[in-house]
């Protein structure tokens, strides 16, 4: 039977959310095609994760369970996930758009000889094959995209834009065989950037600030509304070229391209780089003094004013909400 | 130390974007080129390993005529030699088809120590063609690079992940994609700009790399842009004015943002 196979990455014998909403995905388009959905799981210990898979959609998962795959590389993983596709013949592979995801359909895609279409944001069948669409132009434009003849197309899904969904169900684990590797590019130790901060990439709300924050001390103000919203703290490319906040932050064009359902933008003017890197929010919120800040033309709400008064004062607004 | 650097001739991130006539490609009247910004980082390293270690700098992209200004500019930062592979319109947007032509060029080209490209092309956007020329070239990668260090035979480089960094270390050769954060790109010197218009500039056909663009972007493509289309515009947002009463104005969009949009 016809299948879609999905990569789940896990971390530390974490499942990623974004690997989740993938699988259901996968789940969804199989029903309408009647075709089969299969997971493959990689890494060190972590077969006892596999079973559990089968809620979020799928029927078979294969696992590699490998010390050496304890750690990410995209050589090895490459390998991994090809020893899955020979076995269930796939029509697509799909993967979170994460760091890991995107670093590994490219390998894996070269490898195989087969497409592979990234940060997709609508996936869908059309006849039996595959319809993308990505933000292309970091997000000022949207590129509708095929695949080509050759099977399986590589598809990367962005990350909080497909729901993930439970089905109820459990999976039959199947175990690959041992994988022939060389693996070069090593992975010897992971370091923490944000003290476990949650990532813009992967939040659901982002709290951004800018040159008019008008100094690296003022980010605190920004995280104090952040915390109390669970969210993510973003930065304009002003404000990471000033030093105020690492890049890792920088939301736009050379930052991070984000699809949170709420981005409030505080002290961002709007250039069009940052506009192209944020654009696709679903609810966009903008703070600025400034009444004639592009930012405006994209908010759905905003607030003419000082953000030194407006932030601190809706931060204190939101703890009401939610106490 | 033989350097390659990969290179994308891009539309400036100012840019407006429009579709083209095509239905599946930008218009492209009025839009100014420059060298893809994340390739400025990758061409920075690149330029600093030669000056530390000796060796050369070989610039190659793939792109039509107007690409070789992109290659002029590489050049006044310095370098040594420029690769021009003529074409690209047909297999755009296909990050497979785009990587076996480069991976075919720097076969044709000679044999390097590293590959450096940016982690990726501003447009496509894709982030995919660094890994895809080392799988096809056999040799390993490592993108979205902040830091490296190269030894003996070897190098460590950081990679960006969510919410820190992955170190890996790898064998040479290796392919390399540059984030920003790596390096502060130089800019050109008058004198550069002069003597790089003396560089002569080697120009190929994909045919001349033995491959087949027609069928590159026809029965063997990765993938293909089938349209491309503008994001639906915002219509007018609800705009609280909150000079007099940022406490009042917080309050009030407090309360929009759960009742009406239920965002939080």
């Amino acid at each position: 039977m016809a299948c879609i196979l999905t990569f789940v990455e896990q971390r530390d014998g974490t499942v990623r959310k974004g690997s989740l909403e993938a699988l259901s995905h996968a789940r969804r388009l199989a029903a309408t095609a009647g075709w089969d959905v299969c997971a493959v799981l990689v890494g060190s210990g972590v077969t006892g994760k596999a079973a559990e898979l089968g809620n979020y959609g799928a029927s078979t998962v294969y696992v590699v369970d490998e010390e050496r795959f304890g750690r990410y590389s995209a050589e090895g993983y490459a390998a991994a996930v090809r020893a899955a596709v020979e076995r269930c013949q796939p029509e697509a592979v799909f993967l979170s758009a994460t760091a890991m995801g995107r670093d590994l359909s490219g390998r894996l895609a070269a490898r195989l000889l087969v497409g592979c279409v990234p940060d997709v944001t609508e996936l869908r069948l059309e006849g039996g094959a595959l319809v993308a669409v990505r933000p292309v132009y970091s997000g000022k434009a949207l590129a509708t995209v095929e695949g080509g003849a050759a099977k399986p197309l590589v598809v990367s899904l962005r990350p909080n834009v497909f729901p993930a969904e439970t089905f109820g169900g459990t999976a039959q684990v199947e175990a690959l065989p041992a994988i022939p590797a060389d693996i070069r590019a090593v992975v010897k130790e992971i370091v923490s950037t944000g003290g476990g901060e949650l990532d813009v990439a992967e939040a659901d709300i982002i709290v951004s600030g800018g040159r008019g924050l008008k100094g690296p001390e003022n980010f605190a103000l920004l995280k104090e509304l952040a915390d109390a919203l669970g969210a993510a703290v973003g930065a304009s490319r002003a404000a990471v070229d000033a030093g105020w906040i690492d890049h890792a932050h920088q939301v736009g064009q050379t930052g991070k391209v984000v699809s949170p359902s709420l981005y409030i933008a505080c002290g961002i003017s709007g250039a069009i780089q940052h506009l192209a890197g944020m654009s696709s929010s679903k609810i966009i919120v903008a703070i600025n003094k400034d009444p004639e800040a592009p930012i405006f033309k994209v908010a759905d709400y905003g607030i003419v004013g000082d953000l030194f008064q407006v932030v601190p004062a809706l931060t204190e607004e939101i703890k009401k909400l939610k106490a | 130390m033989n350097i390659c650097v990969l290179t994308a001739h891009v539309p400036d991130t100012a840019s407006v974007i429009k579709v083209g006539a095509a239905g599946n490609r930008i218009d492209e009247s009025g839009i100014k080129w420059i060298i893809s910004p994340y390739d400025e980082y990758a061409m920075e390293e690149a330029l600093k390993l030669k000056e530390s270690r000796g060796g050369s700098v070989t610039y190659i992209t793939y792109g039509p005529a107007r690409a070789e200004a992109g290659l002029r500019e590489c050049l006044a930062r310095g370098g040594d030699a420029a690769v021009h592979v003529k074409g690209g319109e047909a297999t755009f947007g296909d990050a497979l088809a785009v990587a076996r032509v480069l991976a075919a060029a720097v076969r044709k080209v000679g044999t390097f120590d590293l590959i450096f490209a940016g982690v990726k092309g501003v447009g496509s956007d894709h982030a995919l063609v660094g890994a895809m020329v080392a799988e096809l070239l056999d040799m390993p990668h490592v993108a979205g690079v902040t830091k490296l260090e190269i030894g003996d035979g070897g190098l460590v480089a950081h990679r960006e992940i969510e919410g820190g960094a992955e170190v890996v270390t790898a064998p040479l050769p290796c392919c390399i994609t540059a984030q920003k954060g790596l390096n502060e790109p130089r800019y050109p010197s008058l004198k550069g700009i002069m003597a790089a218009k003396r560089v002569p500039i080697q120009s190929f056909t994909v045919a001349d790399l033995g491959l087949d663009e027609a069928a590159l972007a026809g029965p063997e493509a990765g993938s293909r842009w089938r349209a491309l289309a503008l994001p639906p515009a915002k219509s007018g947002g609800t705009i609280i004015p909150g000079e007099e009463d940022p406490a009042g104005a917080a309050r009030q969009l407090a309360a929009l943002l759960r009742e009406q949009a239920k965002a939080i």
